[in-house]
């Protein structure tokens, strides 16, 4: 059935083989940049394939694992290589590999010129296979080697311009918290395997056998310690309050790295794992407060700093982790669908934000170089009435604004405003509600108004770019608009595959596609959570007025940008002036790096250093160079008997006949 | 013995071995075409004995699943056999593709060579199949024999001659031992049939029957020295470093594994009731031989001696599955004899590249800035030492992963502890190489030498086979499991 599915994976690691190894001697950027889109686009194919087998099945048999050979074996423990065919993992592949291709397509035409063109490449090929083995892997650890592959991608691809500091230095932060989040990730595998086999007898890491078994396990308890260790393992990787801080300075690495790994794939693994593990989370009513909490609280946080910064990239890095956490927050109210939903829409228009940037970026950056300026070709202050020189890239870049901003009838109206009502009437956090609901209208309505701030700093008012740098401004070439006009469209129509029930219902029944398609994979979880909570009952009157509130609060969210930054732009001169701290507070993030460092870092140096100076070169070298003398002098020992006469040998044989049998005489 | 002509006919069943029968009777023509082959054009033997090895392998297999005894019972065609003709068929073929080259160089490109290596092949076949005790001696004289001559190959060169006669003698010496032990097996049972000698031991008293236990001792020894395990393992690295270094990895990986055959086949089928004494017996010899063979490996700077300690070492490794007795031992020196051939003759094969004619030094500072100037083969030998250092993902990693399971399975705790530390004590000297080769600068050109096609396939087919079980472990080790299922 699904016979064929082992060469979605297989595709990009040929291509990563291929311009790996050969790159360097292949040379040939459109050879080299052909073979790397051709790899993804091909997995793409073969998943749109695999997507269309799927939906041909009933609904109930929409989950099918594919083994391909046993990988190993130890005891009670089993793993295979083997990979999970289901709703969720489908709309994975078909994201990742469907934006993948754009974004390698993109990044022909982004990279061109630059040095180690190939290594790129390679390494982005090498991501996309180790994307895809996360969310197609049928059992914890296939899931891991995926999530383990992908940071070590992104660590590579931070740090690509590895001959800057910052860009080295962002790369190993990055791999540092990630780390901290993996170990969260092992940790819960641990003790789910561990305990299920000791009180059940059921020894499995795989998907499919414990959403089977999931009933056996309690409400609470144990399950709260796994889901607690996973949810840890999800805040590194999907950069959620404390382990964020990373997101903002990965944007070191070159701007396509930053649309497909720390903003449309990558950084939501973790919800993903969550989704994979609905069955498990939703059984934890305290993971689930404290993941919609978490969500709630960094979808506000990270927005209130992105109205403050400059950088163009880093307003996108916190708008990212703003959104991301509108997806947790979704999962802890048990709107999982909603959460995938969120999912999908964001990497339409975020990507669709981060390419446009990067169009941006290159241009601006064409443009300083003509004039011999070192102004920062990132920052916004520099920008100004872009759109008349780039019209492709502002369109584009509109679009996919007025989606992240909620306007009804774009796609990031519907998913967040899915997200919103569900945090508001869900049925599991109580009064809580009110605030979850609360602290996302406050973090939607800093989204509208940021994301007009970029666009009106960027692309409207007059050009503040050094004078006689605004002729080299041009639009850019084919292969970089290309992929944004296609996920311009998808920003603007990906939402109607989940229109909600009360707009469908108006417009002539059409149904929730998205939730229906999803159905299966949530079906456990729903199930729970309808026998285990009460259902208040909310009018479609509450419904459609906290939707309108989504709209004006969106609409607030433009008109203050609009009028801070085009009608009247002496305004936010006056409240910088007024409210100095709070300026430099938000300006600085919250100095949580510093509270960082401080907190963390230093007594960690610190301990490094004493136990480095003190402890290691004192005594562990004492120990490891005092046994090394040792084992060498007794290498040596050994040698000086290896004296090269036969007659020496034949003894040495003769004792050791001598000594066993006399031994055993004589025992 | 009551042997009757006419019934010892009908048990013969040529099919049972085909293999050694195709090798033997290639072997034979081409000793007589090489007289008309000029000396320039040996490479063409080269390519004939490649193929009458690959047919051997095919025709083997075509047997995988079923168990047929020939020759009155005294030779056998089942799983076991054919998995370790396997090891013995790649193991000859590797160092086939990898001889041209190096005897070209060293002006000995004799003709013989291949016969000669064709010969030991089916003396190792022999040896894996034989269910006799005069088949396992006749299996094994024809191997080492053929052995000697092959280590002694390079007339001109001293150490050469040195290899070869010193392999000899002590070989010889050790055979006593073993024949020896076969004829008190045989005088305490009366057959050298190792069905009836297994239906007989506990019989005739097990381990209380002390020419019994001296007879399994002796022979033991004897398979000892072949698998060069401490104290018996002396001869090895002279021998190793003299010989023409294709022969060292065909000799360091062929018939090492024909010695564990043998044994298991021995020790599995005839004397599981004396298990007690002779697992306790590989417990120390396993630690003697992996502690020796490692801990004289560090000091060690020319490369070849340095890995004909390591084969010691990991001989050693082997017998600590050995010595568990449990099928994931056993399976896992199968798999681990498979995957050391390839990984073994692979780091061999780069050393053939490296080397100049005479050898003049070959230690490992000659490696230095090999990683700039030749990536590829770099690589190659990068994936060589991973895989014999066990690091995942490669083979190496997975066969002592079985191995040491083997050991804990068996509550041989201790054991695999040691095996442990030793594996990492042995990081050490196969990362020196890497070291070498990536972080010191070279001021060697590496323009001497060109990478002959045949070297070239056989470093693909190496490095392939280093990693490939390493990634996907059921691959082989489904086989090696079914391999000993039989014994």
């Amino acid at each position: 059935m699904f016979d064929n599915v082992w060469l979605i994976p297989l595709f990009p690691l040929i291509g990563f083989l291929i311009n790996g190894l050969l790159g360097k001697k292949i040379k040939n950027e459109t050879i080299i940049g052909s073979i790397g889109a051709l790899a993804v686009f091909s997995s793409f194919i073969v998943s749109v394939m695999t997507f269309i087998k799927l939906i041909g099945l009933p609904s109930a048999e929409r989950s099918v694992n594919i083994k391909i050979f046993t990988w190993m074996t130890a005891g009670t423990f089993n793993a295979d290589i083997a990979f999970l065919i289901d709703p969720l993992s489908c709309l994975m592949l078909l994201v990742v590999t469907g934006i993948g291709t754009l974004i390698h397509i993109y990044s022909i035409g982004y990279m061109h010129g630059e040095e180690g063109f190939y290594r790129f490449f390679a390494y982005l090929n090498l991501f996309v296979f180790s994307m895809l083995l996360l969310v197609t892997g049928n059992n914890l650890l296939l899931m891991f080697v995926g999530w383990e592959g992908v940071g070590l991608c992104s660590y590579l691809l931070i740090g690509y311009y590895f001959h800057k500091k910052s860009a080295g230095d962002a790369g190993k932060k990055a791999f540092v918290m990630n780390r901290v989040g993996d170990f969260g990730f092992l940790l819960g595998t641990f003790t789910l395997f561990w305990w299920l086999g000791q009180t059940h007898g059921i020894w499995t890491i795989q998907f499919t056998e414990l959403a089977k078994n999931a009933n056996l396990f309690p409400t609470g308890g144990v399950v709260t310690v796994i889901t607690l260790c996973f949810f840890l393992g999800a805040t590194g990787k999907s950069a959620q309050i404390p382990l964020y801080t990373w997101l903002p300075d990965a944007m070191e690495g070159p701007t396509p790295v930053s649309a497909l790994i720390h903003a449309a794939t990558m950084v939501t693994a973790g919800v993903y794992m969550i989704a994979r593990m609905s069955y498990l989370f939703i059984r934890s009513p305290e993971t689930m407060m404290t993941v919609a909490v978490i969500g709630a609280c960094t979808a506000f946080f990270a927005a209130t700093i992105g109205t403050a910064q400059n950088d163009i990239k880093r307003v996108l890095a916190y708008s990212t982790v703003s959104q991301l956490g509108y997806m947790f927050l979704a999962m802890g109210v048990g709107a999982f669908t909603a959460g995938v939903f969120h999912l999908m829409t964001h990497a339409f228009f975020k990507a669709c934000l981060f390419l446009g940037s990067g169009a941006v970026i290159h241009s601006m950056h064409g443009a300083l170089h003509h004039v011999h300026s070192h102004d920062d070709a990132q920052d916004m202050r520099n920008m100004g009435g872009l759109s008349k020189y780039m019209p492709m890239t502002y369109g584009t870049f509109l679009v996919a604004t007025i989606a992240i901003a909620g306007i009804p009838g774009f796609s990031g109206f519907f998913s967040k405003d899915e997200i919103l009502w569900q945090a508001f009437a869900n049925p599991l956090h109580g009064s809580l509600n009110m605030l979850l609901w609360g602290l996302g209208a406050c973090a939607a309505l800093m989204t509208a108004f940021y994301m007009f701030r970029l666009v009106f700093m960027t692309f409207h008012g007059t050009c503040r770019i050094k004078a006689g740098a605004e002729k080299h401004l041009h639009e850019s070439p084919m292969v970089i608009v290309f992929p944004l006009i296609v996920l311009a469209i998808l920003s603007m129509v990906g939402g109607y595959i989940g229109l909600p029930k009360l707009i469908g219902d108006l417009v002539g029944g059409i149904p929730n596609y998205l939730e229906h398609y999803l159905e299966p994979v949530f079906a456990n979880a729903n199930a729970y959570m309808q026998a285990h909570t009460h259902h208040g009952h909310h009018s479609h009157a509450l419904e459609w007025g906290l939707m309108g509130t989504s709209v004006v609060i969106a609409v607030v969210g433009i008109c203050t940008a609009y009028v801070l930054y085009i009608a009247s732009p002496e305004i936010p001169k006056k409240f910088t002036a007024a409210f100095p701290a709070l300026h430099r507070a938000v300006y600085n993030k919250w100095y949580i790096d510093e509270l960082y460092d401080f907190m963390l870092v230093n007594p960690c140096k610190s301990l490094g250093r004493f136990l480095w100076k003190g402890f290691d070169v004192l005594v562990v070298d004492g120990i490891v160079n005092g046994v090394a003398h040792v084992v060498m002098a007794f290498g040596g020992v050994i040698r000086y008997m290896q004296t090269g006469q036969i007659y020496n040998y034949a003894w040495s044989m003769t004792f050791g006949v001598v000594v066993i049998i006399g031994y055993y005489l004589f025992k | 013995m009551d042997i009757n002509v006419a019934q010892l006919f009908q048990t013969i069943n040529l099919n049972v071995i085909m293999p050694e029968v195709i090798l033997s009777v290639l072997g034979m023509a081409l000793l007589l075409v090489n007289v008309f082959v000029p000396s320039k054009s040996k490479g063409y033997l080269a390519w004939l004995s490649l193929i009458g090895i690959i047919g051997a392998g095919f025709v083997a297999v075509t047997g995988w699943g079923t168990t047929v005894s020939s020759f009155n019972d005294s030779v056998v065609q089942d799983n076991f056999a054919i998995f370790f003709k396997m090891i013995f068929l790649l193991a000859a073929g590797l160092a086939v593709l990898i001889s041209d080259q190096y005897m070209s160089r060293e002006d000995c490109n004799h003709g013989e060579l291949y016969p000669i290596i064709l010969f030991t092949t089916v003396g190792m076949m022999l040896m894996a199949a034989a269910t006799d005790l005069m088949t396992i001696f006749l299996g094994l004289e024809l191997m080492s024999i053929s052995l000697y001559v092959l280590a002694g190959f390079n007339r001109d060169s001293i150490k050469s001659n040195e290899a070869g006669m010193k392999y000899f003698l002590l070989g010889a010496f050790s055979t006593g031992f073993l024949l020896y032990g076969m004829a008190l097996i045989y005088g305490v049972t009366g057959t050298t049939r190792i069905a009836k000698i297994a239906s007989l031991v506990v019989q005739v008293g097990g381990a209380g029957n002390t020419m019994l236990l001296i007879g399994m001792f002796l022979m033991l020894t004897g398979f000892l020295f072949k698998i060069a395990a401490a104290p018996f393992h002396m001869w090895t690295p002279d021998v190793y470093e003299g010989a023409p270094t294709p022969m060292t990895a065909f000799m360091s990986a062929g018939p090492k594994a024909a010695g564990f055959a043998t044994m298991l086949r021995l020790l599995l089928v005839v004397f599981p009731a004396m298990k007690a004494e002779w697992s306790d017996l590989l417990w120390i010899l396993a630690v003697l031989t992996m502690t020796v063979g490692n801990f004289t490996a560090l000091r060690q700077d020319n490369i070849k001696r340095m890995l004909a300690y390591s084969s010691i070492a990991h001989a050693g490794y082997c017998l600590v599955g050995f010595a568990s007795g449990t099928a994931t031992g056993t399976s896992g020196i199968l798999f681990y004899m498979l995957s050391y051939t390839f990984m073994n003759i692979g780091a061999f094969a780069v050393i053939v590249l490296i080397g100049k004619k005479g050898e003049p030094n070959g230690t490992v500072m000659d490696y230095a800035g090999l990683g700039h100037k030749r990536p590829l083969l770099a690589l190659a030998m990068t994936v060589f030492m991973f895989s014999l250092a066990g690091m995942p993902p490669t083979a190496g990693f997975i066969g002592k992963f079985y191995l040491f399971s083997g050991a804990v399975e068996a509550g041989y705790i201790w054991l695999a502890i040691i095996g442990v530390l030793n594996s990492a004590a042995s990081v050490y000297y196969y990362l020196r190489v890497i070291v070498f080769m990536y972080f010191k600068p070279g001021e060697e050109e590496f323009d001497w030498f060109t990478i002959s096609a045949p070297v070239a396939l056989a470093l693909v087919v190496s490095a392939a086979g280093s990693l490939i079980p390493g990634v996907i472990p059921s691959l082989l080790l489904q086989f090696a499991q079914q391999a000993v299922k039989l014994i």
